[in-house]
């Protein structure tokens, strides 16, 4: 049905040509789902757009052939690629909320694509975008369709966007990240219900995504891209179980799931022994009965609900839960940046949460509690350099000056792995990878004794979060820290945590060692959510016992 | 992303070469640039080379054609128009570069308190800037200087003032926005008290867009004192000042002298025309993610 051959595409940029995509090829049959898998930079989203020719400004398909049901969507004028977009071939994109119109009903939005192909007059459109929400199973869809794209959450927008796409009946879906941001319980949801849509009018699609799990669990055939080449195509069953191509062998390995340690997602090379992890007994942090209530226009919001825990120095704990769970509210109060409600906090027994976050700022523990932010590109000032950055804690809270400063900054950033040419490179000079080494090594300049990491790999590619969650095991063993890891994601949790905390409301639902939360939930939210992370169809234990079989 | 990123060593340019290269990469900013250069050695040196005295009066050449002796010609009093263009050059830019300076000084402060904490200064700071726009400038300048008495200081403050909630309103929206932004958060982290946050954190982010503010405007404010001396506010005769020659020779168009008001127009319009250009150019040379 749509057959690519040999598709190149190059951007002119200030350093000269690049070539997003350099020659690829591949076909998708009737009915069939395909997986365009890769990291960031890889070409896969360049290529969709490529299809539909909509690409940036500066972009231009160099070469290759892209047929659809006969028609050479490379030679087709803009006029019938109109036509084509929409009705035959229509797009999801990764932020469902950028690609709805703010201001507009999203009834609206939905007629207007079906008046634009012809499908609806003005007297039945109201019922057919009713009917097209209520296919995407909103519910009380005449009720949504006077909603405004700010009164609906993330999944229900995403669900808009897939009634937009599929309102005009094409014959080809692409999406492109539909579910990045959205938390793990939406994401299943959005999956399975786009999935049940396009199996039930016989549609073919292309799934384009960084997340080789999904990809397999949803998709019957993947092709993996690198640097704008397709390395690998297959069965997806068989690309995940059994990669025959490194680059894919190593982002399977990458890719965090159960039975696998640490370790394991490096590459086999790479694999040295996992220092010994042991908490101890001394507590270093308690919480007691914390509470956080926001004013808000329509009464007070409880964002935390009176929530207690307790952790032991040198023990990691992982605080789980979807967005608005209260977990960022908990994870800003412990690290001193937000003022609790009520509550108590007890860092080696003494309490510190009646000093306010105004004045913590000159306590003597303010170097003892730090925090590694979500993201690193927004936690850097674009303005310091490498070295400013990491320098900033210890010219505020030490003595340290000149060439002890000097060796202590380096002493930290061979410690994070980053190269110390790197060091006066100013942040968007840097890759993810390197601005998450920079945002640690400032964390832990003063070698703190709590740290929090505030989901410190969700921005980044799994192959970069794999090599930055061993880091911090490392970190861990040398230095002796105490961590809180906040994140949604309960496969990253396990490899990295003793101790898991589960909370839903602003109310911690279940805790316990994690071995026990994640085999034997004893809440049905933390089973919704281990149930909603992506089942890729593998073996037990498939590359541990012979990593250099292929 | 991955060709620049990967080089180890590559170490960032220094000031000179980026002011190179980011002369080099827009012919705009470098005509700006030159444009500027010009006008700065006029400022500097320009008592110093011009033909002519430019208070010295001669009855006897007076309304002068431009010749090889007056470039420019001579005014009603004989005076070499040259030669005074050259020399009001300083009077002028000193005016607006210490206006403008005044103004990005306080506005900057003021902003970024109001931006940063918000709030009942935020409020009270904007009532107070928008009852300043509600007025005409112009007519505020006039009204300023008329009332603190006819001096050079008084058109400076005068054009200090009408531009300050230009500056005050743009670093507000600058600092607003990233106040809650991860490295300011991370600033507090590290030790830093509000004030340090704000001031060696969050503010310098905001000086790229400045830059662009404090080019204009040192295209209006000098239209502003040029202006105010043009309706016989601020520079008194026989001050060499473009607005007051504009004035004295605006007189003389109609029976045909048009090079008396001509040429200070034609200064002023230049240095309007330069300031106006540089915004883009001073902006990539103070943005960090220009230095790659």
């Amino acid at each position: 049905m749509l057959s690519v051959t040999n598709l190149s595409v190059s951007f002119r940029t200030r350093r000269g040509e690049v070539n997003a995509v350099r020659g690829i090829s591949f076909d998708l049959g009737r009915g069939e789902t395909l997986g365009i898998v890769g990291e960031s930079g890889s070409g896969k989203s360049v290529t969709s757009y490529a299809l539909l020719r909509i690409l940036d400004a500066g972009g231009t398909i160099r070469a290759g052939d892209v047929t659809y049901g006969g028609v050479d969507l490379r030679a087709a004028s803009e006029r019938d690629m109109r036509d084509i977009r929409g009705r035959e071939i229509s797009m999801i994109f990764q932020n469902p909320r950028a690609a709805l119109n703010p201001i507009r009903k999203v009834g609206h939005q939905i007629e207007d694509v079906l008046r634009q192909h012809g499908r609806a007059t003005r007297q039945d459109a109201r019922a057919k975008a009713i009917k097209a929400l209520a296919d995407v199973r909103i519910n009380d869809p005449a009720a949504r369709y006077d909603a405004y794209p700010f009164e609906l959450s993330g999944g229900m927008c995403q669900r808009i966007v897939i009634a937009i796409a599929l309102a005009c009946d094409p014959k080809l879906l692409i999406a492109d990240e539909p579910t990045t941001g959205l938390d793990i319980t939406t994401q299943k949801t959005v999956m399975d219900l786009s999935r049940d849509l396009i199996r039930a009018r016989g549609m073919s699609s292309i799934l384009i995504t960084h997340d080789l799990g999904l990809a397999a669990e949803y998709c019957d055939r993947l092709a993996v891209m690198k640097d704008g080449e397709i390395v690998e195509t297959g069965i997806a069953a068989a690309v995940f179980a059994a990669p025959q191509h490194p680059y894919t062998a190593r982002l399977v390995d990458a890719t965090p799931r159960p039975g696998l340690g640490l370790r394991d997602l490096l590459p086999a090379k790479a694999r040295t022994p996992l220092p010994g992890h042991a908490p101890g007994e001394r507590t270093l942090v308690q919480v007691r009965d914390l509470v956080k209530t926001y004013p808000g226009k329509s009464g007070p919001v409880h964002a935390v609900k009176g929530i207690s825990f307790t952790i032991r120095e040198g023990q990691s704990v992982g605080l789980v839960g979807e967005s608005g769970c209260g977990k960022s509210t908990t994870s800003s109060i412990l690290v001193r940046l937000l003022d609790r409600t009520s509550g108590d906090i007890l860092f080696e027994g003494v309490d510190i949460a009646d000093i306010p976050a105004e004045r913590f700022v000159r306590d003597k523990r303010r170097s003892q509690i730090q925090m590694v932010f979500q993201d690193a590109t927004d936690s850097l000032n674009p303005r310091h350099s490498a070295r400013q950055t990491i320098a900033d804690p210890i010219l505020r809270m030490s003595d340290l000056r000149g060439a002890r400063l000097t060796a202590r900054i380096e002493e930290l950033a061979t410690l994070c792995g980053l190269p110390l040419p790197l060091l006066d490179r100013f942040p968007h000079q840097l890759s993810g990878g390197q601005k998450a080494r920079v945002g640690i090594a400032r964390a832990i300049a003063l070698d703190p004794k709590f740290l929090i990491l505030d989901e410190p790999t969700a921005a980044l590619d799994v192959s970069i979060q794999a090599v930055v969650l061993n880091l911090l095991a490392d970190l861990r063993a040398r230095l002796g820290m105490t961590y809180l890891f906040v994140s949604h994601d309960l496969n990253v949790v396990r490899l990295l945590c003793d101790h898991v905390i589960v909370m839903q409301g602003g109310e911690i639902v279940e805790q316990g060692p994690t071995a026990q939360v994640m085999d034997t939930p004893s809440h049905p939210y933390t089973r919704n959510l281990l149930a909603a992370a992506p089942r890729p169809p593998v073996l037990a234990a498939p590359m541990t016992d012979q990593p250099a079989a292929q | 992303m991955t060709d620049a990123t990967d080089i180890p060593g590559r170490k960032p340019d220094g000031a000179w070469a980026h002011l190179l290269h980011v002369l080099r990469e827009n012919p705009v900013t470098m005509l700006s640039f030159g444009l500027f250069a010009f006008f700065l050695l006029q400022a500097f040196f320009g008592a110093l080379i011009v033909p002519h005295d430019p208070l010295a009066t001669n009855a006897a050449n007076a309304l002068q054609p431009p010749d090889w002796t007056h470039w420019f010609g001579t005014d009603s009093l004989g005076r070499d128009v040259f030669s005074r263009v050259v020399v009001a050059t300083r009077l002028d830019l000193m005016i607006s570069v210490l206006a403008v300076a005044i103004s990005f000084a306080v506005g900057s402060v003021l902003g970024a308190v109001a931006g940063y904490w918000g709030g009942w200064i935020d409020a009270a700071l904007n009532r107070v800037l928008d009852t300043i726009m509600a007025f005409p400038l112009f007519v505020l300048a006039m009204g300023i200087v008329a009332a603190l008495g006819n001096s050079i200081e008084n058109i400076i403050y005068a054009t200090a003032l009408i531009n300050i909630p230009f500056y005050a309103r743009l670093v507000r929206a600058e600092v607003n926005i990233r106040r809650e932004a991860g490295f300011a958060l991370a600033a507090r982290l590290s030790g830093n008290s509000h004030f340090r946050t704000l001031a060696f954190h969050i503010f310098p982010n905001a000086l790229p867009p400045m830059m662009v503010q404090v080019s204009l405007n040192m295209g209006w404010a000098i239209l502003n004192a040029a202006g105010l001396s043009f309706i016989g506010l601020g520079v008194r005769p026989p001050t060499p000042e473009w607005g007051i020659m504009v004035a004295e020779g605006a007189n003389y168009i109609i029976s045909g002298h048009w090079w008396v008001a001509l040429f200070p127009g034609l200064w002023l319009m230049l240095a309007v025309f330069t300031f106006n250009l540089m915004g883009d150019g001073l902006r990539d040379l103070v943005d960090p993610r220009r230095r790659t």
